[in-house]
């Protein structure tokens, strides 16, 4: 396609908005990157002829040609590290594991390869790639398929680790995520991957990383999450102001390198801090905001900060897995807690 | 009904201990020129060796992998790959690397504790050395899968030892290799040793080489301390890759004549009779033999060749050892292009402390 066709082409998909699913964003930012950039490609396991087990990748093998769309052997070190190897020679591999369970074969090659290639080789070779893997539970899976894991990567100097939590920020982190230069573990809420739709531009803008999205400005309470939860965390913020209880919601979306600033500017104007998130409490991400609201904004509290998560277990089999996962109701009675001091 | 299947690995070798020709050469060999420079560029690494491994006695570098018995390998590959190949590296390749590009100086650099020995000037593209064994499998065929999806005609040669093909990253990446017809060539250094465990608790199959043929590709046996069988392997194994016939395994093998690393003790658990075994294969040697018997090569040549390489090496070290380290704050400046702004007040810490410790003349 010549440059004024494309151009004429992207301003009519500009003009397209489209009422979307997460799930379908994160399809229509791969295709839209995948269109504009040559260099971006996409692997994984069923992830071409069938589109993906969630349906993430439909349609791109059609459209863009085995080649850039290409099924792995069933292997996820291999899909960590192959895409290494692709993106030390300049193409953008978005690797896909089909569930975050089964990301941790790849660790290896991600922390001792992904983060560290710029850094190792002082900028000769780089790193753009990402990371996908659909995480998180309440989707009535089968074992090793409902994990929260975040916080190992948060943990890995050298990624970048971005999780959305609506369309619109599922459409415009990823193609963030992709056209960054390092790599980038781009986690995304499965159990909300179709429980809402939202109006999406197919514009190609991208949202920034390492920042926080405000979704709701409020005085009393600052609510802190990301990921599934902020489905919860939204609805505890309805429930809070029916009773006149004014709360701030922030979506952390990407959970390291941590948006810090505009957490404690929250907390200095608050007094109060709520983390809420499906993974385990023991060095979870809420740890790291908690000990820095704790570091820098210690004198603006005026409650503790308390965390509503997921327990220090196993995440259990289906049967008891909404027994496992926080629900409006604790976050609701964590916010009245902090009121009440 | 049953049907049978069949399989073979070949196995090649064109020197005897002592560098008489078994039979015919191969077509390498007519190659005078190509032939004493792999002889020279042996020597310079085995003198590069015995000085890296004095300046680690002397506290001038830091735990240091010899590669003695592995300049013919190293050689035979680095001489062989075009330049717009790609070598993913192990970290026993020091031969290989040098004829890359890569400068000895960076070489020291690298196991001097200083990661700027990683930023080869003139060697870009090439894969860093891999520590984590095996892992450079998975990032060889990565590079090799590139260049399949830009119409690429460039070739990877992947360097892994005996021990690291029982992990599942040479596994799998040879698997995918097959699977995708990609243009890498695996060279397996097989050196009898993974630290102290030796070849025959590694693994229960016969060769190693047969792995591939689990992974649909051809499997080959070079005698590891034999110039000419390495260097027409590898050759045949290129030309094979970059004419779109997909990639290969190369079993070379040879014995890890120093310690692991000079962190390690191999007396421990090496025989000192086998050893000396394995010192009458040598490889460098049984070259110089053949050079010699062949009327290519002197003694004064090789006197006036050692002297060069002394000389070689000495000036790479001074310049290593004039290196200033780099400032603390190096270690932020290369995690992400841009440095987010999360971290900028850790830098800032990092750099008055270094200020502070350093006196006036600091520099962040």
């Amino acid at each position: 396609m010549n440059a004024s066709a494309q151009k004429a082409v992207d301003k009519q998909n500009a003009s397209e908005v489209k009422e979307v699913t997460l799930v379908e964003a994160v399809n229509m930012a791969l295709a839209w990157e995948m269109e504009h950039d040559e260099n971006v490609v996409v692997l994984g396991e069923d992830i071409a002829t069938n589109g993906g087990v969630f349906r993430a990748t439909v349609g791109l093998k059609e459209r863009f040609g085995f080649k850039r769309v290409m099924d792995t052997p069933l292997a996820e070190n291999l899909i960590a590290g192959t895409a290494i190897g692709m993106a030390t020679q300049g193409l953008r591999p978005v690797a896909e594991f089909q569930f975050m369970g089964f990301i941790y074969a790849g660790m290896e090659q991600i922390v001792s390869h992904a983060a560290r290639i710029r850094n190792r080789t002082r900028g000769r070779l780089h790193c753009p790639l990402v990371y996908r893997a659909p995480f998180g539970g309440g989707i009535h899976a089968p074992e090793h398929h409902s994990e929260s894991t975040e916080a190992l990567f948060a943990h890995v100097p050298g990624l970048r680790v971005v999780i959305p939590s609506s369309p619109q920020r599922a459409y415009g982190l990823l193609l963030a995520a992709i056209r960054n230069p390092d790599p980038v573990v781009f986690l995304e809420p499965k159990r909300i991957y179709r429980a809402v739709t939202q109006s999406v531009a197919d514009n190609g803008e991208a949202l920034p990383l390492d920042t926080c999205y405000t979704l709701r400005e409020g005085d009393d309470v600052t609510l802190i999450s990301w990921g599934a939860s902020i489905l919860e965390t939204l609805q505890a913020a309805d429930k809070l102001a029916e009773q006149g209880i004014s709360t701030e919601v922030i979506d952390v979306a990407t959970i390291s390198p941590l948006d810090r600033e505009t957490l404690l500017c929250s907390v200095a104007k608050t007094g109060r801090a709520v983390i809420v998130h499906e993974a385990c409490r023991n060095g979870g991400v809420g740890a790291e905001i908690a000990a820095s609201i704790a570091e820098a904004a210690f004198l603006d509290l005026q409650a503790p900060i308390v965390r509503v998560t997921g327990y220090d277990t196993i995440m259990p089999y289906y049967r008891n897995e909404q027994a496992y996962l926080p629900h409006v109701e604790d976050i609701v009675e964590a916010v009245e807690q902090v009121i009440a001091l | 009904m049953r049907e049978r299947h069949e399989f073979h690995v070949d196995s090649a070798r064109y020197l005897d201990d002592h560098g008489k020709p078994l039979g015919d050469l191969p077509p390498q060999a007519r190659d005078i020129d190509r032939t004493l420079a792999a002889y020279r560029h042996m020597v310079l690494i085995r003198t590069f060796d015995s000085k890296t491994i004095a300046l680690q006695r002397t506290g001038k570098c830091g735990t240091y992998p010899s590669v003695l018995g592995h300049e013919v390998v190293g050689t035979a590959v680095g001489q062989s790959m075009a330049r717009t190949d790609v070598l993913v590296p192990y970290y026993r390749d020091q031969a290989a690397h040098i004829l890359r590009g890569v400068s000895l100086k960076e070489m020291l650099l690298y196991w001097g504790g200083d990661e700027r020995g990683s930023a080869w000037e003139n060697c870009r593209e090439d894969l860093p050395i891999a520590v984590p064994i095996a892992t450079q499998c998975c990032h060889a065929v990565g590079v090799a899968s590139a260049f399949r999806i830009r119409g690429e005609d460039r070739a990877v040669v992947c360097c892994v030892g005996d021990g690291g093909t029982s992990k599942g990253d040479f596994l799998e990446s040879i698997n995918l290799a097959g699977a995708w017809h990609l243009p890498v060539v695996f060279v397996v250094i097989n050196n009898q040793w993974a630290i102290s465990t030796p070849r025959s608790i590694q693994c229960g199959a016969e060769t190693i080489a047969q792995k591939a043929i689990g992974a649909g590709l051809p499997g080959h046996i070079v005698d590891g301390n034999d110039y000419f069988s390495v260097t027409e392997a590898i050759d045949q194994a290129l030309e094979r890759a970059h004419g779109g016939k997909g990639a290969s395994v190369i079993e070379a093998i040879t014995y890890r004549l120093g310690d692991h690393t000079t962190a390690d003790d191999a007396t421990r658990y090496r025989d000192a009779e086998e050893l000396k075994r394995a010192w009458e294969k040598d490889g460098v040697k049984r070259l110089q033999n053949y050079l010699h018997d062949s009327g290519l090569w002197d003694a004064d040549q090789e006197k006036q060749l050692q002297a060069d390489c002394r000389e070689t090496v000495d000036t790479a070290v001074e310049e290593y050892l004039a290196m200033e380290p780099e400032p603390p704050t190096a270690m932020m400046d290369y995690l992400f292009e841009t440095l987010p702004a999360a971290l900028h007040a850790q830098r800032d810490r990092l750099a008055d402390k270094h200020r502070a410790r350093s006196g006036q003349g600091g520099v962040a």
